[in-house]
């Protein structure tokens, strides 16, 4: 007797759906991972704030920072050269010579506290405290006015900043063809 | 090495000045060649390596001495520390498998020598369980292996420029390679840590001094995301991100984290410096595309391309690579007359989603100047746009994900130049 096509299509998914687990299941190696070890190694500082550490800066003290670890490859004032251009450029991104910079572009200042604390300086990557990291960005986002000159960042008013571009991006995965 | 075809025995020509149908391939003798006459004036004698006994065998096999030219390409001087990228020389290679010592490099902050030993995978965030693997504890798990190619975002990006850049293939879009990939479904790992409901983004990390981070959608990385341990059967290269790396087959390269040491579930993207600053496609209205993450349908004839000057009219095979982060390429169309006609190429196969794939198609150039193009559709249905469409979609000088059909001129010389549409 002939089986019916569509059973035989449920045999078919039942059968892959079985093997997909087997497939799934690894031999469970994994190890758990202890708090110190996340604390490390997470960097990740999400445009909400949530996982900004203790600690502040002014953009006075990152102006001394900056000159000190900095402008040897951002230029003075983040004008840029031989490394890229921190500063400058609002208002230039729907002109035919938009300038991406910092202050311009990124749509977030927490963008601006992982960047720095993660991969910068260059040559001596994640050696800044988190008060010179705070105050780096304090100092950058003030040279365009994007907070006042004698402003004080910390995990509480950094991700408070509004930089100019916040609403500059469509999110093209979720969304394309916009 | 050309001939001449009495008439009656023309092939049949698919398109405009000279594409032969891909029919025509399948024909033995159309692409035959005369014997060169060899000098008369001496003697024939039998070369050196014929008498006498070779070299001896070697632990880790080099390509000829007579190719010593086959190297990867730079724009910045090699050896300098930091940032930069070196490029695949796709002219001087066939099939569709990059060598591991030709795939393209791309870093942020040199390549770190990892001891694996002390080197860990970290899956944490929103899981029911944060877990470590070695490379040791992956190497037990069911590992599967793919063809897959990896292509810079920025590949290609000059065509952006107002005039065309002069210079070969592999300068031109040698930031894209293929490899057989072998490694770990990613989504083993996650559901080993258990997924919560709340995650839609994964963060992923290197080990390297960049640390640099994407975010990538959960839904990719449960799907043909992998954690790449060998390439084409040895381990993953110390450029491409020993001991383990992310594949995300068809995504930008910059996605495709290297030296990996940290996978964070989240439920939203952290908006990275790689993600925001770069890698991102502003628009001529001011707004920008961000995690446009799939590679657009692309192709590039490297037979004949800029360097590679014809050599007398006759018979030539054009040849070339296509791919698409899409799947699997569909269709390749070659035309001879800067798009007027079009005739399909001829497809090598197996033909692999997300994987270069080669195309041919036998040509006879009568020496007049000319303009060769090629065109590329996936299964998806995508194609590639002419570069005047393309171009408008961006800001001025907006390079990343540029896929526009690619043209290179003949003159009357033979001489072929890197031309726009």
């Amino acid at each position: 007797m002939r089986t019916p096509d569509c059973l035989r299509v449920i045999a078919l998914v039942t059968s892959l759906a079985a093997s997909a687990t087997v497939l799934a299941e690894g031999p469970g190696l994994g190890k758990p991972a202890d708090a110190a070890l996340i604390k490390m190694l997470d960097l990740t500082v999400l445009p909400d704030g949530r996982d900004l550490p203790a600690g502040r800066g002014s953009a006075a003290e990152g102006k001394r920072v900056y000159e000190a670890k900095c402008l040897a490859c951002h230029g003075i004032n983040g004008q840029g050269q031989p490394m890229d251009r921190l500063t400058g450029g609002v208002g230039s991104l729907a002109t035919p010579t938009p300038v991406k910079t910092v202050n311009s572009y990124w749509p977030y200042a927490t963008s601006l506290f992982d960047y720095i604390r993660r991969a910068m300086p260059l040559t001596t990557p994640q050696t800044l405290r988190a008060d010179e990291v705070y105050s780096l960005v304090a100092y950058i986002l003030s040279i365009d006015g994007v907070v006042k000159a004698d402003a004080v960042l910390d995990a509480k008013s950094l991700p408070a900043v509004k930089m100019p571009n916040r609403d500059g991006f469509l999110n093209w995965w979720e969304n394309p063809r916009r | 090495m050309t001939r001449r075809i009495p008439e009656a025995t023309l092939p049949e020509f698919a398109a405009a000045n000279g594409l032969i149908h891909r029919r025509e391939l399948l024909v033995g003798g159309l692409m035959a060649s005369v014997s060169p006459v060899l000098g008369a004036q001496q003697p024939p004698s039998l070369p050196s390596w014929t008498l006498a006994p070779g070299r001896p065998m070697s632990g880790y096999g080099m390509p000829s001495e007579w190719r010593k030219n086959v190297q990867r390409g730079f724009t910045l001087p090699p050896g300098r520390p930091g940032t930069g990228a070196s490029r695949t020389p796709l002219h001087l290679l066939e099939g569709t498998i990059t060598p591991n010592g030709l795939h393209f490099e791309r870093h942020h902050n040199g390549v770190p020598d990892i001891d694996p030993a002390q080197h860990q995978l970290l899956v944490h965030g929103l899981v029911d369980r944060p877990l470590t693997f070695t490379l040791d504890d992956l190497l037990r798990y069911p590992l599967q292996s793919h063809i897959r190619f990896i292509e810079c975002a920025g590949n290609s990006g000059g065509g952006a420029a107002p005039a065309p850049t002069q210079a070969d293939a592999g300068t031109l879009h040698g930031l894209v390679s293929c490899a057989q990939w072998t490694g770990v479904p990613l989504s083993v790992l996650l559901q080993e840590a258990g997924i919560k409901p709340a995650a839609s983004w994964v963060i992923a990390e290197g080990a390297d001094a960049a640390a640099l981070s994407r975010s990538i959608p959960l839904s990719k990385c449960l799907d043909d995301a992998m954690i790449a341990l060998y390439q084409n059967g040895e381990a993953v290269r110390p450029e491409q991100g020993f001991p383990m790396r992310l594949l995300l087959p068809g995504f930008q390269g910059n996605t495709n984290i290297k030296w990996l040491r940290r996978l964070r579930l989240t439920d939203k993207p952290a908006n990275t410096k790689d993600e925001t600053s770069k890698y991102s496609e502003l628009m001529p209205d001011g707004r920008a595309r961000q995690f446009m993450l799939e590679m657009g349908p692309k192709s590039v004839i490297l037979k004949p391309s800029y360097g590679m000057n014809m050599q007398g009219r006759g018979f030539y095979e054009i040849s070339g690579i296509a791919w698409s982060g899409a799947g699997r390429i569909r269709r390749v169309e070659i035309s001879a007359d800067g798009g007027r006609t079009w005739a399909e190429a001829l497809i090598e196969g197996p033909v692999l989603p997300k994987a270069l794939t080669r195309f041919r198609l036998a040509w006879r150039w009568d020496g007049s100047p000319l303009r060769l193009l090629s065109r590329a559709t996936d299964e998806a249905g995508g194609t590639q746009p002419p570069r005047s469409e393309w171009i408008k979609q961006y800001a001025p000088g907006q390079g990343y994900h540029y896929n526009a059909i690619q043209a290179w001129d003949v003159d009357a010389a033979g001489k072929v130049t890197n031309a726009y549409t």
